[in-house]
């Protein structure tokens, strides 16, 4: 093995992604919990907490150019840097719906409860295994856990899809309790974003590891990798 | 005319070495390939195989076919000068005749071909510095100062156009700016991306970031063997051959 600097470089990039994925995921638990509980005190943790993601990301990027501009990276390493790059930015677009989650959440407390018919902890817990399954794909290489993530994607748009009919119900005949409804829908939206930053996150891991790319698949367009 | 380079089953040896293990490749006409790999792996030599300079080392040994447009470069009856004035080559280190002036650097190798008459003469000494982009630079001098006393980068660009005058349809670089900074290294780039449009170029170079920036094609040799053969952004981002990951990316040995 040659080039020591430059590989040691390459796995504190890994860590410092993967340390990040860890907070964006954290935050999304919380967030949800917040919403189980109307917990006020847990939503200003994660609105507190965003910082450090923030900073992550920062790191991240700046560790990542570093990279480019010194080391001139080939083949899977540079596809490793640029996996790196657009999973950077997704990991702290997750921590932004945690963060909209919890400012949703903060304004339910005071609302009038909706009898709304849905289930934002199955459809969170859906969201955050994909998170967690798109990481662990990173962490370890692993191509098949990563397409296993790009299937699920379906399943949370169409709970999705089914709440936005409740809330369209409930917003019609429970009007008392139409923010909270409102709330909920966007909720559930931005759980839906946090599944689509997942698998952005598994398709990156598959360009990294087998320089394919799988993205925009169902709609025909011209791919650039070949297996 | 069609001056791609076709090699079939070419082994070369020194002594009873064997230095190259049954290259086939066929390099397109009017495109630059590079040819890169570790030290020792028999890219200088499958150059010097394209031109016979292979041969002029003592105790060595060429077989296969190597053919540039119709020319059988190995055929019956075919002279090693005759190959040479097709296909040229530049070396690493910038050797011009030290003595000559600019212009009969440029000059010499129409002169050893029977030169034709002195205006005919001029005007090639003149395009041929112009494509090697060295005109300017010396166009005052040209029968007043010496090879020697250009500086290293404008001494290889002379040895470039020194190359050009006798017409070749092949240029071979090896390691053309290994030994130059790299404003002259820019120089030489920039120039092998233009004479690619008239020359099928093979330029030897350790440097990948080189070979990224001026080859179409790259060709990855080891241990006398060649490994993979493809388009440069192929190579570079996603090879075939785990080998040629292996040593683009320095996880080698």
């Amino acid at each position: 093995m040659t080039r020591t600097r430059f590989h040691q470089g390459l796995d504190d990039l890994k860590q410092k992604l993967l340390a990040m994925g860890g907070m964006a995921e954290q935050a999304v638990e919380r967030a949800i919990r917040a919403y189980d509980n109307r917990d006020i005190a847990v939503c200003e943790l994660v609105l507190r907490d965003e910082a450090q993601i923030n900073a992550a990301e920062r790191e991240v990027d700046e560790l990542s150019i570093d990279l480019l501009a010194m080391q001139q990276p080939m083949a899977v390493d540079l596809r490793f840097i640029i996996a790196c790059i657009k999973i950077n930015s997704d990991l702290e677009r997750v921590g932004d719906q945690a963060v909209n989650i919890s400012e949703r959440v903060m304004d339910m407390v005071a609302q009038t409860r909706s009898t709304l018919n849905v289930d934002i902890p199955r459809m969170a817990s859906l969201s955050i295994n994909m998170v967690r399954d798109a990481l662990n794909s990173f962490l370890t290489a692993n191509a098949e856990m990563a397409q296993s993530v790009l299937e699920r994607d379906d399943l949370v748009d169409n709970m999705n899809r089914e709440i936005f009919e409740a809330a369209d119900y409930a917003m019609t005949h429970q009007v008392e309790a139409h923010r909270d409804a409102l709330d909920t829908l966007i909720i559930a939206r931005n759980l839906e974003r946090v599944a689509d930053h997942a698998t952005n996150i598994a398709e990156d891991v598959i360009f990294w590891v087998r320089g394919t790319d799988v993205r925009h698949r169902a709609e025909g367009q011209t791919l650039t990798g070949s297996s | 005319m069609d001056a791609g380079i076709h090699v079939k089953d070419l082994n070369a040896w020194f002594g009873s070495t064997q230095a190259l293990h049954g290259i086939n490749i066929d390099m397109p006409d009017k495109q630059s390939t590079a040819i890169i790999g570790p030290s020792g792996c028999g890219k200088s030599t499958f150059v010097r195989c394209l031109n016979r300079m292979h041969e002029t080392l003592p105790d060595t040994r060429v077989g296969g076919k190597v053919t540039v447009g119709d020319m059988d470069i190995y055929g019956k009856g075919v002279s090693a000068v005759s190959v040479r004035r097709r296909i040229g080559m530049v070396f690493q280190k910038p050797n011009p005749f030290p003595t000559m002036s600019i212009y009969d650097n440029v000059a010499s190798g129409l002169k050893l071909n029977g030169y034709p008459n002195r205006s005919e003469l001029d005007g090639i000494v003149e395009s041929s510095l112009k494509k090697a982009a060295l005109w300017e630079e010396v166009k005052d001098d040209l029968k007043k100062k010496s090879g020697a006393s250009l500086s290293g980068g404008q001494q290889q660009r002379l040895c470039i156009a020194r190359a050009l005058a006798v017409e070749p349809d092949v240029l071979l670089m090896d390691e053309p700016a290994s030994a130059l900074d790299p404003i002259s290294t820019s120089k030489i780039e920039d120039l092998i991306f233009e004479l690619k449009k008239q020359y099928t170029v093979v330029i030897v170079t350790h440097n990948m970031q080189q070979a990224a920036r001026v080859a179409e094609f790259t060709a990855f040799f080891l241990m006398g063997n060649m490994v993979e053969f493809d388009k440069t952004e192929k190579m570079f981002t996603k090879p075939s051959d785990k080998r040629t990951e292996d040593y683009i990316t320095g996880r080698f040995g």
